[in-house]
C-alpha cells in the first residue's frame, strides 16, 4: 500500500489543484511567521509587564498577529476544502470517464461495484485529508524551521538542543508507528472477524428467528462484542504508549532547553525577554510533527482511495478505431472466422466459425458459463477476439466505428440496468429527442402499456436507483422497448426470459416475437420456449460450437 | 476500527451527516438521555476518564503557567530554594500530563468499548423481540449496526472532551480570581465565547451544510451507480457520452457548493483563535489596570491562552456531534420504542412431539398497507399431520406471504390460523419454530463453517445427519471435495458458495431441522430445470412420512405426488386439487403446465 503522505501523482493529473496546492504551502509559511511574530509580541509585553508597565505597541503588535493567524486559518481551511472539491471532482470525472473509455468489458463484475463506491462516497474520504492532514503536514515542515530561525537570533544555544532533538520525533514515531502496525496487524484477522459478527447476526436475524434461535444468539453476541474489545484495546494499547513516548519525548527535549534559559536567567546572562521567547516558542517546534503523525491514521482511508482512484484511472485503454472509420451494414452477413476468445483463465470460445444470414432467427442454447454471453459481447463490441475475426457486410469489427456499429444494435441484456431517471427515459436511453408517438408505440410493442397505466405518473414516473420498484418481468419490457425504438436490423437477446415466472414470461415472449420479426436475431436461451420461432439452433458447450436441427415443440406436449 | 487513537479531525471537514428531520430537533436530547441511561452501568468508569481527560488539560495549562511564573520570577533573581516548589512541580506536571493522558485515553476506550458490546446484545435482543424487525431491509440493518459505533464516539469524542474543557474552564477561572478577580471576569467571558457561542455556531452551521449537501452527494452515488453497473446498457445504446456529462455536472455542481460551504464552516475556526488572542490581550489589559503583579500577569496571560485553546476543543465536539445524531436517534428509538418486555417466559411445552400437528386456515387475509389491495384474502387451507401441499401461482399472488403467515412473522389481518387447535398467535416466540420451519425466502448464510450453519437447524446434529440432509440437498460432492470438509468457511453471505450450492446448504439446513410441520419457500431456485427436479424429490423423500409439508414453487414438475395443489392469484385460491386432477381441466395451472412442458421437453429432447 502506498504509505507516502503526499501522492505526486495528484500533480499530475489534477493541473487544476496545482495553484491552490501552492497557496496552501504559503499560507503554511505565512502561518510559521505569525506563530513566532505571536509569541515575540507575547513576550514583550509580558517582559515589559514584569515592571508593572503596559507596551502598548507590542500588545497592538500580539492583536494584529492574532488577528492576521485567525484570517490564515480561514484562508487555510477554505483553500484546502477547494483542492479537495476540485480532486474529488476531477477523479471523479476521470474515473467515470475511464469507465466509458475502456467499455463495460472492463468494468464488468465485481469492478463495477468498487468504482461505483469509490467515485460516489468512497472519494468523500479525502475531505478528511485536505482539510485535516495536509494543512498540518505542511506546518510540520515550516514551523520548526521558522521556530528554529527566530531561535537562533534570539539564543542560538537553545537554538541547538531543538535541532538536535527534533529528529527524534520522526524517529521514535517511525519506530513505534512500525511496532503499532505490526501489532494491528497481527490482530486483524481478528478484529474483522469478532467485529463482522455482529453485522452478519443482524443481517441473519430472519433465518435464526425461523429456527428459534435468535434468543440464544443474545450470549453469543455478547460474548464476541466483548472478544472485540479485549482485542480491540490489546492494539489500542501499544498505539496509545507510542504516544506517550513522543509526547515524553517532546516534553524532554523542552525541559532541556528551559533548564539551561532559567540558570543563565538566573545568573543574569540572559534578558526575560529572550527567555520568555525561548519558552513560548519551544513547545510550538516539536507540536505540529505529532499532530501531523496523529492525524495521518485518520487520513488513511482518503490516502488510499485517492491511490485507488488515481491508479485505476490512469489504466490505459484499449484503443479506439480511428475516426471515419467504416461503418458495417448490419443488413449484411455476419461471419465469425476462426474466433477464439481466452479471458485470464478460461477460454470462451475455442476456433468458432459461424455464418449469420440476413434475416435469420438464431436461437443459443448450452450451459451455463459455455460462452453464449461471449457470443453476444462479441458482436456488440465489449469482447474482442483474441484470434480470428468477425466481419459483417465484410466489414471488420475490429476496425469498425463501435458507435456507429452499435446503432444497428437492439440488445436486450439478461438483466438490463435501469437508471434512476424517468421511465420515459429509461426508455429512450440514447434517443432522448424520440417523439412522444414513437414513444407509445415502443410501450405498446414491448407489451408494457399495462405497466404503464398502473404507475401514478405514467411515463413520467421517477424510478428509484437501479429501476427499484419494477419487477423482474417489468424491466425485461423495459428493455424490450428500448430495442424496439432502437428499430435496428440486428437484435441480441441474452435469456430475456431467465427469472421471469410463466405468466411473465409469456407476456415477455409474445413482445420478443413481435421484435425478431422481419430483423437478423440472436437469441441466447436458457428457457428455450423461444426455440419454436427459430430458424437455426447453435448449441455452445465448452466454447465450441454444434448446430442442431430444431425439433418441432409441439409434439413434446403430453 | 472506529476506537482509533486520533483526537477527532479539526475543521469543519467532511458533511456526511443526514440532515436531521424536525421531529428530531424537536425531541430534544432523548436520543444522548436513551444512550446515556444505557451507560448507567460504566458512569463511575466513564466519569473516572472525563476526570482523567480534565486532569490532562489541566496539567497543560498548569504547566505552562508554572513555567512562566518560574521564569520571570527567575529574572528577579530571588534565592534559589524560592523557585525549588516550582521548579519540582513543572517536572511533575510536564510527566503527569502524557501519564494522565495516556490512561484517560485507555480507560475511555475500555469503559465505552465494554458499553458498546452491552449496547450490541441490547440493539440484538431488541431486534429479537420485535417481529416487524423481520420486514426491515437489510440496509437498513446494516446500517444499524455503523449507528451502534456513533455511541462510541459520542462518548469519547462529544461528552469527554467537553466535560474536560469545562472542569478545567471552572478551575482556570477560579484560579485566575484567586489573582485579580476583573481578569477572572474577561476570561470568563472569553471561555464563554469559545465553549458555548462558537460550538452553537458551528452545530447550525453543519447541520444545515448537512442539508445541502446531502442529496447531491445522494444523486451523485446514484450517478456513480448508473455509470458504471449500467455500462454495457449505456454502450450499447450510444448514451455513455450523455451520461458522462450529466454527471459530470453534478459533480461540478458538488464541488461548487462544498467550496462555498467550507467558507462559512472555517470562519468558526478562525473566530476561534481570534477569541483566544483577544482574551490574552484583554486580561492582561485589565490585570494591569488594576495592579496585579508583573509575574502574575505573565502567568494570567499564558494561562488564559491555554484555557481558551481547551475551551475551542468543544467546537469540534459539537460538529461531531451534529453528525452524529441521526445515527443515535434511530438508535434511541429502536431501543426505546418498546423496551424489550421480556415476552412471558415460555411454559413447558404443553405440546408433546407426538401430538398430531394439524395446521389450519381459516379465511385469512392479509393486508401490508391500508387501502393496499390483500396480499392474501381469505384463504382456508388445511395441513393435517402427514399431509403434502403445493402453493404455486403467478409472482406476486400472495405465496410468500402465506408462508409468513404460518411462520408467525406476519399476523393475519382477519380470520385466523390454528395449529394443534391453537391460536398461533398464542404461540410463544421460541415455541413455534419447534412445530413449523424450513427453507423460508432470502435465507441466510452466516460467515462460518458448513458444520456450523447446519448445526443452526438442530444443535447437536451427529455427523451421519448431517450428511444425511447435506445427500438429500446434494451438497455431499461439493463437500466432500473441499480440503476443510465439514469446516469450510463460507464467506461473508456465503460468498464463497456459488448460488445454487448456497441454496443447497440452506436447504440441508431446513432438512436437517426437520421441524413436524416444514415450509419449502422455492427450494430449488437457481438450479437448472433437471438438478432442480432432482433436489425437490429428494428433499421430499428425506422427509420423515409422519411431517406435513407445505412447498411453494414457481415451477410445476415434480408435483404430482403430493396430496394437494393450491393454485394462488391476487392473494385468492383460483383452482384446489391434485396434479394430475388441475391438468385435466382448464385454467390457470394446465396452461402453465403445458407451457412448461413443451419448453423443458422441447429443451431436453435437444440435448444430443
Amino acid at each position: 500500500m502506498n504509505r507516502r503522505p503526499f501522492d505526486p501523482r495528484l500533480l499530475r493529473r489534477v493541473p487544476a489543484a496545482r495553484r491552490d496546492l501552492a497557496v496552501l504551502a504559503l499560507l503554511g509559511v505565512l502561518a510559521a511567521a505569525l506563530i513566532v511574530a505571536q509569541a515575540t509580541a507575547l513576550a514583550s509585553v509580558l517582559a515589559t509587564a514584569f515592571d508593572g508597565r503596559l507596551n502598548r505597541s507590542a500588545l497592538a503588535g500580539l492583536v494584529v498577529a492574532v488577528a492576521a493567524r485567525s484570517a490564515l486559518v480561514w484562508a487555510q481551511g477554505t483553500v484546502s476544502a477547494r483542492v479537495a472539491a476540485t480532486v474529488k471532482a476531477t477523479l471523479r470525472a476521470d474515473l467515470l470517464g475511464a469507465v466509458g473509455r475502456h467499455g463495460p468489458g472492463w468494468v464488468a463484475g465485481q469492478r463495477a461495484g468498487e468504482l461505483a463506491t469509490l467515485a460516489g462516497r468512497g472519494l468523500d474520504a479525502l475531505d478528511a485529508y485536505f482539510t485535516g492532514y495536509l494543512p498540518q503536514l505542511v506546518l510540520s515542515v515550516t514551523v520548526p524551521v521558522a521556530v528554529l530561525a527566530r531561535i537562533v537570533v534570539a539564543d542560538w544555544g537553545s537554538a541547538l538542543i531543538i535541532a538536535l532533538t527534533l529528529p527524534l520525533i520522526p524517529v521514535f514515531g517511525a519506530l513505534l508507528g512500525w511496532q503499532a502496525q505490526a501489532a494491528t496487524e497481527r490482530q486483524w484477522r481478528r478484529l474483522a472477524l469478532l467485529g463482522g459478527h455482529f453485522l452478519d447476526m443482524v443481517a441473519g436475524l430472519p433465518t435464526l428467528r425461523a429456527f428459534g434461535r435468535a434468543r440464544a444468539q443474545t450470549e453469543v453476541v455478547r460474548r464476541m462484542a466483548d472478544g472485540h474489545r479485549v482485542a480491540t484495546m490489546k492494539t489500542l494499547r501499544i498505539a496509545f504508549l507510542s504516544a506517550l513516548v513522543l509526547e515524553l519525548v517532546a516534553t524532554l527535549s523542552v525541559a532541556l532547553v528551559a533548564v539551561p534559559v532559567g540558570i543563565r536567567l538566573l545568573g543574569g546572562g540572559l534578558a526575560l525577554h529572550t527567555a520568555l521567547l525561548v519558552l513560548l516558542l519551544t513547545p510550538e517546534a516539536y507540536l505540529p510533527l505529532r499532530a501531523a503523525g496523529s492525524r495521518f491514521h485518520a487520513s488513511m482511508e482518503g490516502l488510499t482511495a485517492l491511490d485507488e482512484a488515481l491508479t485505476v484511472s490512469a489504466a490505459p485503454a484499449t484503443p479506439r478505431a480511428a475516426e471515419g472509420a467504416a461503418t458495417p451494414d448490419g443488413r449484411g452477413e455476419i461471419r465469425f472466422e476462426a474466433v477464439t476468445v481466452t479471458y485470464e483463465r478460461t477460454t470462451a470460445l475455442r476456433d468458432v466459425t459461424l455464418t449469420v444470414r440476413p434475416g435469420e432467427r438464431i436461437a443459443v442454447i448450452g450451459p451455463s458459463g459455455a460462452g453464449k454471453s461471449t457470443l453476444l459481447g462479441l458482436l456488440l463490441g465489449f469482447v474482442t477476439p483474441t484470434s480470428g475475426r468477425i466481419t459483417v457486410d465484410g466489414v471488420d469489427l475490429a476496425t469498425a466505428d463501435p458507435d456507429a456499429w452499435r446503432r444497428q444494435l437492439a440488445w436486450v441484456p439478461q438483466r438490463a440496468h435501469l437508471f434512476a431517471a424517468s421511465l420515459a427515459d429509461n426508455i429512450r436511453l440514447g434517443a432522448p429527442d424520440t417523439p412522444p408517438e414513437a414513444l407509445a408505440a415502443a410501450v405498446r410493442d414491448a407489451a408494457l402499456d399495462d405497466v404503464v397505466a398502473g404507475l401514478p405518473d405514467g411515463l413520467t414516473t421517477l424510478l428509484g436507483e437501479r429501476g427499484h420498484g419494477l419487477s423482474s418481468g417489468q424491466r425485461q419490457r423495459v428493455a424490450l422497448a428500448r430495442a424496439f425504438l432502437r428499430d435496428a436490423p440486428v437484435v441480441l437477446l441474452d435469456e430475456p426470459t431467465a427469472r421471469l415466472d410463466t405468466a411473465a414470461e409469456a407476456v415477455v415472449l409474445d413482445a420478443t416475437r413481435r421484435l425478431v420479426t422481419g430483423r437478423t436475431a440472436l437469441l441466447v436461451a436458457h428457457r428455450p420456449a423461444l426455440l419454436a420461432d427459430a430458424d437455426r439452433i447453435l448449441r455452445i458447450e465448452d466454447g465450441r460450437v454444434t448446430e442442431l436441427t430444431p425439433e418441432p415443440t409441439g409434439k413434446a406436449t403430453r | 476500527m472506529s476506537a482509533a487513537p486520533e483526537s477527532s479531525a479539526t475543521g469543519p471537514g467532511p458533511l456526511d451527516a443526514v440532515p436531521e428531520s424536525a421531529d428530531a430537533v424537536a425531541g430534544r436530547l432523548t436520543a444522548e438521555r436513551a444512550v446515556l441511561r444505557l451507560a448507567r452501568p460504566y458512569l463511575g468508569r466513564l466519569a473516572g476518564a472525563g476526570l482523567l481527560a480534565a486532569a490532562t488539560e489541566f496539567a497543560g495549562l498548569a504547566l505552562m503557567a508554572t513555567a512562566t511564573w518560574l521564569l520571570m520570577s527567575a529574572a528577579g533573581r530571588p534565592p534559589l530554594d524560592r523557585l525549588t516548589v516550582a521548579i519540582v512541580a513543572v517536572r511533575a506536571l510536564a510527566i503527569s500530563r502524557g501519564v494522565f493522558r495516556y490512561t484517560e485515553r485507555l480507560a475511555g476506550h475500555d469503559a465505552v468499548l465494554r458499553m458498546i458490546t452491552d449496547v450490541r446484545a441490547r440493539v440484538f435482543a431488541t431486534l429479537t423481540a420485535r417481529r416487524d424487525a423481520q420486514h426491515r431491509s437489510g440496509d437498513v440493518l446494516s446500517r444499524l449496526v455503523s449507528d451502534v459505533e456513533a455511541v462510541q464516539d459520542l462518548l469519547l469524542r462529544v461528552l469527554v472532551p467537553a466535560s474536560a474543557a469545562a472542569v478545567v474552564g471552572v478551575l482556570a477561572v477560579a484560579g485566575a480570581a484567586l489573582i485579580s478577580p476583573p481578569a477572572a471576569g474577561v476570561l470568563a467571558l472569553g471561555l464563554v465565547v469559545a465553549a458555548v457561542a462558537l460550538p452553537a455556531l458551528a452545530t447550525v452551521i453543519t447541520r444545515r451544510s448537512a442539508a445541502e449537501v446531502a442529496p447531491l452527494r445522494g444523486a451523485l452515488a446514484t450517478d456513480a451507480v448508473d455509470l458504471t453497473h449500467g455500462a454495457a446498457d449505456l454502450a450499447a445504446f450510444g448514451a455513455t457520452d450523455a451520461a458522462l456529462r450529466a454527471a459530470e455536472q453534478r459533480a461540478g455542481r458538488l464541488a461548487r457548493l462544498e467550496r462555498r460551504l467550507a467558507a462559512t464552516g472555517f470562519a468558526v475556526d478562525a473566530a476561534g483563535v481570534l477569541v483566544a488572542g483577544l482574551t490574552a490581550a484583554a486580561v492582561v489589559l485589565v490585570a494591569l489596570a488594576s495592579d496585579v503583579a508583573g509575574v502574575l500577569v505573565g502567568v494570567l496571560a499564558v494561562g488564559t491562552l491555554a484555557a481558551v485553546e481547551v475551551a475551542l476543543a468543544v467546537v469540534s465536539a459539537a460538529r461531531q456531534w451534529t453528525q452524529l445524531r441521526p445515527g443515535l436517534a434511530r438508535v434511541a428509538a429502536l431501543l426505546d420504542a418498546d423496551t424489550p418486555t421480556p415476552t412471558p417466559s415460555p411454559a413447558p411445552p404443553v405440546t408433546d412431539p407426538a401430538d398430531p400437528h394439524d395446521l389450519r386456515f381459516v379465511e385469512v387475509s392479509v393486508r401490508y398497507r391500508t387501502g393496499a389491495a390483500p396480499a392474501l384474502d381469505r384463504v382456508s387451507l388445511d395441513l393435517p399431520a402427514g399431509r403434502r401441499i403445493a402453493v404455486v401461482g403467478p409472482s406476486g399472488a400472495g405465496k410468500s406471504t402465506l408462508a409468513a403467515v404460518l411462520t408467525g412473522a406476519v399476523r393475519p389481518a382477519s380470520g385466523h390460523v390454528t395449529l394443534a387447535g391453537r391460536d398461533l398467535g398464542t404461540y410463544a416466540e421460541e415455541e413455534l419454530p419447534r412445530s413449523v420451519g424450513g427453507l423460508l425466502a432470502e435465507a441466510y448464510v452466516f460467515h462460518a463453517t458448513v458444520r456450523e450453519n447446519l448445526l443452526l437447524g438442530r444443535a447437536g446434529a451427529d455427523e451421519d445427519e448431517l450428511t444425511a440432509a447435506v445427500t438429500a440437498a446434494g451438497l455431499l460432492d461439493w463437500v466432500r471435495a473441499q480440503p476443510a470438509g465439514w469446516d469450510t468457511v463460507v464467506g461473508e453471505e456465503g460468498g464463497q458458495l456459488s448460488g445454487g450450492q448456497r441454496q443447497r446448504l440452506a436447504l440441508a439446513r431446513a432438512l436437517l431441522a426437520a421441524p413436524p410441520v416444514l415450509v419449502l419457500d422455492e427450494p430449488t431456485e437457481g438450479l437448472d430445470p433437471a438438478a432442480a427436479d432432482a433436489v425437490l424429490a429428494s428433499a421430499l423423500a428425506a422427509t420423515p412420512a409422519g411431517h406435513s409439508v407445505l412447498l411453494i414453487s414457481h415451477r410445476l414438475s415434480g408435483l404430482a405426488d403430493l396430496d394437494e395443489i393450491v393454485v394462488l392469484d391476487g392473494g385468492r385460491v383460483i383452482q384446489r386439487g391434485r396434479h394430475a386432477e388441475l391438468v385435466a381441466a382448464p385454467g390457470w395451472y394446465r396452461d402453465q403446465w403445458l407451457l412448461q412442458v413443451a419448453a423443458e421437453r422441447g429443451y431436453l429432447a435437444l440435448a444430443p
